[in-house]
């Protein structure tokens, strides 16, 4: 007995399940509770002797990172399982207490590292929130373009690592490149490939470069063929399909349940989108559809991300036509530095700059919420001021987090082979999860 | 945004189910007692807020006058749940102050399963005891740490640096 003592997991161990009732059996898979009746085969509650619980993670290639998942396992079917979490977990929250309000988007950057610039962008929109100023158009439009090209970036991010959890290993290498001609023009607005520090409370860091149209134009030619070509190589392919189909099917009740946002909801037939449905930024300005599943399986996952990135290309073809001319950030001396070529010749500008990045500005008292819809879902970030220049406390709502919840429910009675296909439909990204 | 010219924010309060709201930046925010906390967001599942969207907690120790409507007495903890109606595309924040000498609350876990994680993570990081949770574990930080790291009195930890080759102090 002592052995056991000694290799417990202590309180997050997955419990040797017992025999239950059904109510209780759903409790223990981590299902949504108020199911009203059960569905077929729940009564068959296994006994101990003939399941097994095996770690995947935190190092499994299909994990997307460092998630841990508890499964048990009856020959090659998971009965249930448990996502263990909390092994990137670098206090992310606390951090930003001790960051002043510029300083800030530094540090939630590095949260969702797929989609950086959208962490930005909910941080700075709670700042400009709290703060009452109104950001000039062009920073507005700057931001949607970064935005959408790194919505673009990141779902195509996913299609390829799905690729390669699913064994279409080419869909990856051709992920990868196409998400390389993005991160190359961000780098080239930004300095950076990821991690980019570009959208700040006031505006954006820097203006776009010469030849930034271009670029982008550059950019949508050459996306859609590429997209015709995953198509041709993924959707038809009986094999992919077999893979895809009917696997981790959630329904619209359970998804609002758990607080499931983006692609996943949207599979189940629910076409809600922050961009359209609680327009930020401009929006409301630019012609798009919202697209929807109908089974909610990991199939019409696949496609919503696929189209996902059609739709963006419309908004980018838009926001290049509107794109308009003016101030990059805003000119309010209180939030933004002044222009570079003015500290040379002003002491005034130069004592201006040292004290907006050595004290920062300081924020009227108050809360916010605000939330954005990110690749992967609401992105919503909590801020409360108390007068300071540093946050008093700095949340923000990872969608991964709140989606990953839904994995013991899709893979609940799944082959274990499809449990990879179910926690990638599911895009985690862990930074983002333990922040 | 619209939502702030049309109400500022020192209208009188009014009570949404009996519990005392304000505007905070154009956002609608409820201010229910601790015992009237769990009755709120049932009625309010009721109008329609069938998404939990976000809870998180606030360790206001170091703010002990944080601005709360008349009839709210301010405590050190506070637990804010931003719920959503899909239907009426409305965001509702339900704050609710939570007393250092008993960090405690009532879990919504039953209405809002989604809340499974949010409730462990605020449990993790500042300590506050959702009663009626079904596993009611640390889920970021290790089983056996000690602490709640989100609370102000938590200092923030230090690693000493030793720069190799560095000059000897004098």
């Amino acid at each position: 007995m002592s052995s056991s003592t000694e290799l417990s997991e202590g309180a997050q161990e997955l419990q040797a399940s017992q025999r239950t009732a059904g109510v209780e059996y759903l409790r223990e898979a981590g299902s949504v509770l108020r199911i009203p009746h059960l569905p077929e085969g729940v009564e068959e509650v296994p006994t101990g002797d003939d399941t097994m619980i095996i770690n995947m993670g935190p190092q499994h290639p299909s994990t997307h990172g460092v998630l841990r998942v508890m499964m048990e396992l009856q020959g090659e079917t998971v009965l249930r399982c448990k996502p263990v979490m909390g092994y990137l977990h670098t206090g992310m929250e606390k951090t930003g207490e001790e960051l002043t309000y510029l300083q800030g988007p530094t540090n939630t950057t590095r949260m969702d590292y797929v989609s950086p610039l959208f962490n930005e962008l909910v941080f700075s929109l709670a700042t400009e929130k709290l703060l009452d100023v109104e950001i000039p158009p062009r920073a507005t439009w700057i931001r949607m373009l970064m935005c959408e090209l790194n919505r673009m970036s990141s779902q195509v991010l996913w299609l390829a690592t799905n690729g390669m959890d699913l064994g279409a290993v080419s869909m990856m290498i051709y992920g990868f490149r196409e998400r390389e001609m993005i991160l190359a023009f961000f780098e080239k607005v930004t300095g950076l490939r990821m991690n980019h520090n570009y959208i700040r409370p006031g505006g954006v860091a820097v203006d776009l470069p010469e030849g930034w149209r271009d670029d982008v134009l550059g950019i949508l030619e050459t996306f859609p063929e590429r997209l015709d070509e995953y198509d041709l190589l993924l959707t038809g392919q009986p094999i992919w399909q077999e893979r895809t189909q009917g696997v981790g099917v959630i329904t619209t009740e359970e998804c609002l349940a758990l607080g499931v946002t983006g692609p996943i909801l949207r599979s189940t037939g629910l076409p809600w989108d922050l961009r359209r449905d609680q327009p930020y930024l401009a929006y409301d300005q630019v012609d798009f559809d919202v697209i929807v599943g109908s089974y909610g399986d990991t199939f019409d996952r696949y496609a919503i991300r696929l189209n996902e990135v059609r739709e963006s290309i419309k908004i980018v073809h838009q926001i290049l036509d509107k794109m308009p001319s003016g101030d990059y950030k805003v000119q309010d001396k209180k939030v933004t530095p002044p222009p570079r070529h003015r500290i040379d010749e002003s002491m005034e500008a130069l004592i201006h700059h040292f004290k907006i990045f050595t004290e920062g500005f300081r924020v009227p008292e108050g809360e916010v919420y605000v939330a954005v819809e990110s690749p992967r879902g609401e992105l919503g970030c909590y801020l409360v001021s108390d007068g300071s220049a540093k946050p008093y406390r700095m949340h923000v709502r990872g969608p991964s987090f709140v989606n990953l919840q839904a994995l013991p429910h899709m893979i609940r009675g799944a082959l274990i082979a499809d449990a990879v296909a179910v926690i990638s439909t599911i895009d985690p990204i862990m930074g983002e999860v333990d922040r | 945004m619209a939502e702030a010219e049309e109400v500022p924010p020192e209208e009188e309060p009014a009570l949404i189910h009996g519990a005392v709201s304000s505007m905070s930046r154009g956002q609608l925010v409820v201010h229910p007692h601790r015992s009237e906390y769990l009755d709120l967001i049932g009625s309010l599942y009721d109008d329609g807020y069938r998404v939990c969207v976000d809870l998180t907690g606030v360790d206001y120790l170091l703010a002990a006058n944080h601005p709360v409507p008349a009839g709210v007495t301010p405590e050190r903890f506070e637990v804010a749940v931003n719920l959503l109606s899909m239907e009426l595309r409305q965001r509702i924040r339900v704050r609710v102050q939570v007393p250092e000498s008993d960090p405690q609350l009532p879990s919504i876990f039953h209405l809002h399963p989604g809340t499974e994680a949010m409730e462990r993570e605020t449990y993790d990081m500042f300590g506050i005891v959702f009663a009626g949770h079904p596993d009611l574990t640390r889920i970021l930080m290790p089983d056996d740490w000690e602490g709640h790291p989100l609370r102000k009195d938590y200092g923030i930890g230090r690693i000493p640096v030793q720069f190799k080759g560095a000059p000897p102090e004098r």
